[in-house]
């Protein structure tokens, strides 16, 4: 494959160096900041820029030589002779050798330009793509994920190519407009005047265009983003689409959105025709103009046709940059909304991360402690877990039962940190979670979520997840006991079948053991299944509860559940009402107790008339 | 601050090691960007969308053609002003026709410009908000069994990425016929200015051709490759995006990062590819108009010099030197454009004419509420891969008003069966029958008014939790949804929000409990208000306290309604009238409670057994009732 090709000259360090780079400057602005960066690449940035200057003088001299060329033939005509043919080859060789010499130094210019944003872009997209990783839920349960991908894929370029697209295209105007208008004006005043007139006028056009242009995209790439919402959902929710036979629902909403978004893209147009058109007829007028006024001075005799012909030419010259003031203002304008909102990414306070002085996590007896743990989700204005304590050891299991909302998920996620405590702690062996490193500690705490995620890859590479170096023979153990080797070997393609996205082609059931085989790959001190048998019978549940029992006793094992056979095994069942304990104990002591889970484990065993007849 | 995690694991066992079966992002290869750069059936196709705007367009080529003319005319007016009114002396009033001539020039091409230049983006947007309209509504009919085998990204770029490099083409297409007529109105200029020059001049210009057509392939190969690293680059952090919760979970971080560094790198190399085959032509370029400069300036200054030509037309040659090699770009350009966009509207096409297989019959039925709603399936055979069947031979009839619990081990095909009563899927033979009509007869619309379900897997839309449990059911009132919710059980739960209904859902959902967002699924399929209620694993996420709190609720929504509720806690169907037992796509067993007790087949023993497993049971069982079921 190319990819394990790719990057073999190159050292991991240099990857980290770059991500570690990519967040020096904070609170700079971000122009200064991008800027600085893109110097990170000192030989090709100086390369890029003393070429563009180069490049730009040498292309300057080009009218001048022509200028010059056609005296010369005027010359001849008066004072006939060998001279002035030998001239003209003279110029001839010259023009021939600028014209090589600026194609090369354009080249130099335009290819190391590129060349520092690609490299600009290729750092950037390892510092983002190491940012999503490490950000911790909460962010990534405020941030809507078609954002980020914006940010990561527009954003990120409009920076990048703040480089090419400004610092340098801002040399090569400094050049070409001031040396240009220098030589013209240093020529002939008043003609030097008339040709640069249009200058001013396209340059301040060109930037008020592009600004509202800029303010019109950023409003356009709203709707947009909008617009894409609602295919993507409607393409990733298909199935509630059409089980509500909501086509023309959807259909409305896609029209909303994309009538809105059509009404800005031609206010755009008519906003850039109205001025590219402006811009050059005033680059006309102020030929038509040199062309008269200048006419007229070499009829007088006060100019030479040569002159004349170089001041057309010279415009001719200068009409494409003038008219990328423009764009250069534009590009400012770009990096400097698209840089605001990558960095304040890039620094986004990472909620959850290692101390400083973070060790990894030493796992002896395998004791699990929450000490009145108290739980708030960021906005939220009532607390999720109100108080929570106990402890597991290994070789225990603990269940938790409580109504939709009461907290279980929640309380699962803090152990392995995917939130911090509000108040309390979370201890391994003794050891706040807190306070060792998360990679030691995700590695020893496996969490089967409730909600299955599985990759677009292949079975096997799915259970492989979380450790990529797994041998065959464990893979396949994982799938056993998770009672879904046998429906794997039943595919044609067994374990290198590839899951569709999310995995659509499976059923709910397999899905879910997909993912609880995943977990079981790992050898992990702290195994939590949450919720993660719903959709499982409670046969293949019992014999897949059997199968990970041989592993049980040197781990705690927590199962979140609703059908009480999953859990009636459990050493300790917390039961959990609005983030608080009010029950716990085994299953016979709290049968006995008579309490709310006794009225539970009724409401699951007896039939109904019972249950009637009881009330 | 340490950045990135070492990891034992890979370092100890394995240092500097691959994983052997990771990878970040699909390993999909797309399409050739490049294939035929035109393709009749293609063009035919995609012009219908332009043809609702040809009139634009021919008036935007009419005003190409003009503005041409005049770009033309300008270095020819200049030429003869200096020939006319400069040189020898000078003529003062010639000078004047000239700078008037040149004044109309220049108001026709500013008219001409603005002409071209409004109708043709704006067409081209037109065509693009067309086209992905026509696509997205295709894609709302696409059969399932196509949609299931497609990524929603990979959907995303045809809707986005395809329809803008069409949007590209248009845009270019009319402008490139503009560098067509310049190209060869200036050769013809030239030509007529004098011959001999123009020959010698031009003959740079088949050397650009020359050039040009060694460098496409390997150019076209450099800039296909670095478009396509760079897709799947993108791909790649998307993916990361969307799991980030699993990456984390599993403590995937540092081997994902090493993966995608090496796809960034690999990315970066052939976008450096790409740029040094891009800009390889701009020396080239240059030099060919330093060599024709050069030519004008020594054989036309000769021919001056002699007497044989005018200073002015050299001046001509020079402006036409200047610009002869802008429409060669843009055209060899415009190639590699249309080239693109042939391949994007081959795609392009390729959605739309996606089969929908469902489709409604002519004359089609559309159900009422008026309908008895009894659901019934006849030898129903059913498979996703038609080779391997999920649904063999399945009958039962549930008749209206009734109850039916359909309950099997995982894999058996319960969701299947639902799906097929909403005509999801076609069967393979069989048929599905509601209200009396088969569903192929029925309007497929009608049909899904009919039939509310609630997903074995919660989906949720971004938007308000109001916005979610009314749905498109524009006719229900905030009433209607808060009884809903109660009847669900989750007002309460929404009430405690700040903004009670008007909460916003993050994402999926994701700022609720799973718990929560199946209750509103749930809540979403009473306020649909259909005759016929399918419920998968409904209340699978839920305890068995508000579970009965529901049942209670739905005992008087529901009355007179048919009820399908598929579920593995056999509390939960407690209620039913009947139940059906799957096995393997197989139906081996069905009754009511009682009978099913009677019979001492699979659903008793479970019954008795409450917590044992359906797998547990013995095969020879399972034949025996298979048998029984048959004699019946
Ligand atoms: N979209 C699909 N494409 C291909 N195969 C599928 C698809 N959906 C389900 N299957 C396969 O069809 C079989 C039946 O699946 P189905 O979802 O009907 O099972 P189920 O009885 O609902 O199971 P569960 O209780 O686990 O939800 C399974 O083997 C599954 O892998
Ligand atoms: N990411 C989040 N942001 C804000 N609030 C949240 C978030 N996730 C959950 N909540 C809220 O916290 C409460 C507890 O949710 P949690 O997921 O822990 O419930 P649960 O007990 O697991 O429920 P279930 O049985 O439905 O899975 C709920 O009221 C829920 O709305
Ligand atoms: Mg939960
Ligand atoms: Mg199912």
């Amino acid at each position: 494959m190319i990819t394990l090709k790719a990057g073999r000259e190159r050292s991991r360090g240099d990857a980290r160096d770059h991500v570690a780079a990519a967040h020096a400057g904070i609170g700079m602005g971000p122009l200064k900041r991008i800027s600085l960066y893109s110097l990170r690449h000192p030989f090709q940035a100086s390369l890029a820029i003393g070429a563009t200057i180069v490049a730009s003088i040498l292309q300057l001299s080009i009218p001048r030589l022509l200028g010059q060329a056609i005296d010369q033939t005027q010359t001849v005509l008066s004072v006939a002779g060998e001279g002035a043919q030998e001239a003209l080859i003279w110029t001839a060789a010259i023009l021939l050798l600028v014209s090589v010499a600026r194609g090369g130094f354009t080249l130099v210019q335009n290819y190391f330009s590129e060349s520092v944003g690609h490299h600009v872009g290729y750092e950037l997209r390892l510092a983002f793509y190491d940012k999503v990783q490490r950000l911790s839920y909460s962010y990534h349960d405020r941030v809507h994920s078609g954002d980020l991908i914006t940010i990561g894929l527009l954003d990120l370029d409009g920076l990048r190519m703040f480089f090419a697209t400004g610092l340098v295209r801002t040399v090569l105007l400094a050049v070409l407009i001031g040396v240009g208008a220098w030589m013209l004006l240093s020529t002939d005043l008043l003609l030097g005047f008339l040709a640069l007139s249009f200058v001013p006028f396209v340059a301040w056009r060109s930037s008020v265009a592009q600004l509202t242009l800029r303010a019109t995209w950023l409003i356009l790439q709203e709707k947009l983003s909008v617009l894409t919402r609602v295919m993507e959902e409607n393409l990733g929710g298909i199935r509630v689409v059409r089980a509500f036979s909501g086509q023309k629902f959807e259909l409305r909403k896609f029209d909303v959105a994309s009538t809105d978004a059509l009404e800005l893209a031609h206010q755009r147009v008519m906003v850039r025709v109205k001025n590219t058109s402006m811009m050059t007829f005033s680059f006309f007028v102020a030929m038509g103009l040199v062309l008269w006024v200048g006419g007229n001075k070499v009829i007088a005799g006060e100019i030479s046709v040569g002159t004349l012909a170089s001041f057309l030419t010279f415009m001719t010259i200068l009409q494409m940059p003038v008219r990328q003031l423009g764009l250069m203002v534009n590009s400012y304008a770009r990096a400097s909304t698209c840089g605001e909102r990558f960095y304040a990414f890039l620094d986004a306070p990472v909620e959850i991360e290692d101390k400083p002085e973070a060790v990894p996590l030493e796992i002896s007896k395998g004791v699990l402690r929450f000490e009145d743990v108290h739980f708030t989700y960021p906005g939220a204005s009532v607390p999720t877990l109100n108080g929570i304590s106990f402890e597991a050891h290994a070789g225990q299991t603990i269940g938790i039962v409580g109504a939709p909302g009461s907290g279980k998920s929640t309380l699962a996620h803090l152990i392995p940190r995917f939130y911090d405590v509000t108040a309390g702690r979370v201890t391994l062996d003794g050891q706040d979670v807190r306070d060792v490193t998360l990679a030691s500690l995700r590695r020893s705490v496996a969490v089967v979520q409730q909600d299955t995620f599985l990759f677009t890859t292949t079975i096997e590479n799915n259970i492989a997840y979380g450790d990529p170096w797994a041998k065959d023979r464990k893979i396949e153990r994982a799938a056993e006991s998770a009672q879904l080797h046998n429906y794997i070997m039943g595919l044609p393609a067994a374990y290198d079948t590839v899951v569709g996205e999310r995995g659509v082609s499976l059923s709910g059931g397999q899905r879910q053991r997909l993912s609880i085989a995943r977990s079981l790959v790992l050898k992990p001190a702290v195994m939590v299944f949450d919720d993660s048998t719903a959709a499982i019978d409670a046969g293949t549940e019992h014999r897949i509860r059997s199968a990970i029992r041989r592993f049980a006793s040197d781990r705690v094992t927590m199962i979140i559940a609703h059908r009480l056979s999953s859990l009636m095994h459990a050493d300790t069942i917390l039961f959990l009402e609005d983030g608080r304990i009010v029950e716990r104990g085994s299953h016979e002591e709290l049968l006995a107790l008579g309490g709310k889970y006794r009225a539970l484990y009724d409401l699951q065993t007896r039939p109904t008339d019972d249950l009637e007849a009881a009330q | 601050m340490s950045v990135v995690q070492e990891d034992e694991r890979d370092v100890a066992a394995f240092p500097g090691q691959r994983p052997p079966r990771a990878s970040v992002g699909s390993h999909r290869v797309e399409e050739e960007v490049f294939g035929k750069a035109y393709d009749p059936k293609t063009v035919r196709r995609i012009w219908a969308y332009v043809k609702p705007y040809r009139l634009k367009i021919y008036l935007s080529v009419a005003a190409v053609l003009v503005f041409t003319a005049t770009q033309l005319a300008i270095p020819l007016i200049i030429g003869n002003a200096i020939d006319t009114g400069l040189v020898a002396g000078g003529d003062p009033a010639a000078l004047t026709w000239a700078v008037g001539a040149f004044a109309i020039a220049v108001l026709f091409n500013f008219a001409a410009s603005w002409v071209q230049e409004t109708q043709v983006g704006q067409v081209a947007e037109h065509v693009l908000f067309d086209m992905r309209r026509a696509m997205f509504a295709q894609l709302q009919a696409v059969s399932l069994s196509y949609m299931d085998k497609t990524e929603v990204g990979r959907l995303m770029s045809r809707l986005q990425g395809d329809v803008n490099s069409m949007q590209e083409f248009l845009e270019t297409s009319v402008i490139s016929v503009g560098d067509l007529v310049l190209l060869f109105g200036i050769v013809a200029v030239l030509l007529s200015l004098d011959p001999w020059l123009g020959l010698l001049t031009l003959i740079t210009m088949p050397v650009l051709f020359i050039i040009r057509i060694f460098w496409l392939p390997p150019a076209k190969r450099a800039f296909w490759a670095a478009h396509e690293t760079n897709s799947l680059t993108a791909g790649a952090m998307a993916e990361g995006i969307n799991g980030v919760r699993t990456v984390q979970n599993l403590d995937r971080q540092k081997v994902n990062f090493d993966l995608y560094d090496d796809k960034a790198y690999h990315n970066l190399r052939t976008q450096l590819t790409g740029s040094k085959y891009a800009q390889v032509m701009v020396p080239i370029v240059d030099s060919l108009t330093g060599i024709s400069m050069a030519t004008v300036v020594v054989v036309g200054g000769a021919m001056v010099l002699n007497g044989n030509l005018q200073v002015g037309v050299i001046v001509a040659f020079l402006f036409y030197i200047q610009r002869f090699f802008d429409p060669i770009r843009s055209l060899t350009m415009q190639y590699s454009i249309m080239q693109r966009a042939m391949t994007s509207g081959r795609r392009i096409i390729e959605v739309m004419d996606l089969p929908t297989v469902i489709e409604d019959k002519p004359g089609a039925i559309s159900l009422t509420g008026a309908m008895d709603g009894s659901v019934e399936f006849r030898d129903v055979v059913f498979g996703y891969d038609p080779k391997r069947p999920v649904l063999k031979n399945v009958s039962f009839k549930v008749n209206p008003g009734e109850t039916v619990a359909v309950i099997g081990p995982t894999g058996s095909g319960k969701t299947s069966a639902m799906a097929l009563v909403h005509r999801f899927y076609e069967v393979q033979s069989g048929a599905v029958v509601v209200g009396g009509h088969d569903v192929r007869d029925i309007t497929q619309e009608s049909l899904g008014e009919q039939v509310a379900m609630v997903l074995q897997e919660p989906f949720l839309f971004t938007g308000t939790i109001f916005e979610n449990i009314r749905y498109n059911k524009a006719s229900a009132t905030r009433d209607d949804v808060i009884a809903a919710a109660k009847a669900v059980g989750a007002h309460d739960f929404i009430a405690r929000f700040a903004n009670g209904y008007d909460t916003m859902l993050e994402q999926r959902g994701s700022n609720l409990s799973l718990g929560q967002r199946q209750l509103l699924s749930f809540a979403r399929a009473l306020v649909a208000d259909a005759k016929i209620l399918v419920l998968d694993e409904a209340t699978a996420n839920i305890d068995s306290y508000t579970e009965r709190q529901i049942q209670k609720a739905l005992e008087i929504l529901l009355a007179g309604r048919t009820g399908m509720v598929i579920a593995h806690r056999l509390a939960t169907i407690r209620g039913a009238d009947r139940i059906i037992v799957l096995q393997n796509g197989e139906k081996i067993e069905e009754g009511n409670h009682d009978q099913l007790m009677e019979l001492g087949g699979l659903y008793s023993k479970l019954y008795n057994m409450n917590y044992s497993s359906f797998d547990d049971i013995p095969d020879e069982m399972v034949a025996q009732a298979n048998a029984k079921a048959a004699s019946t």
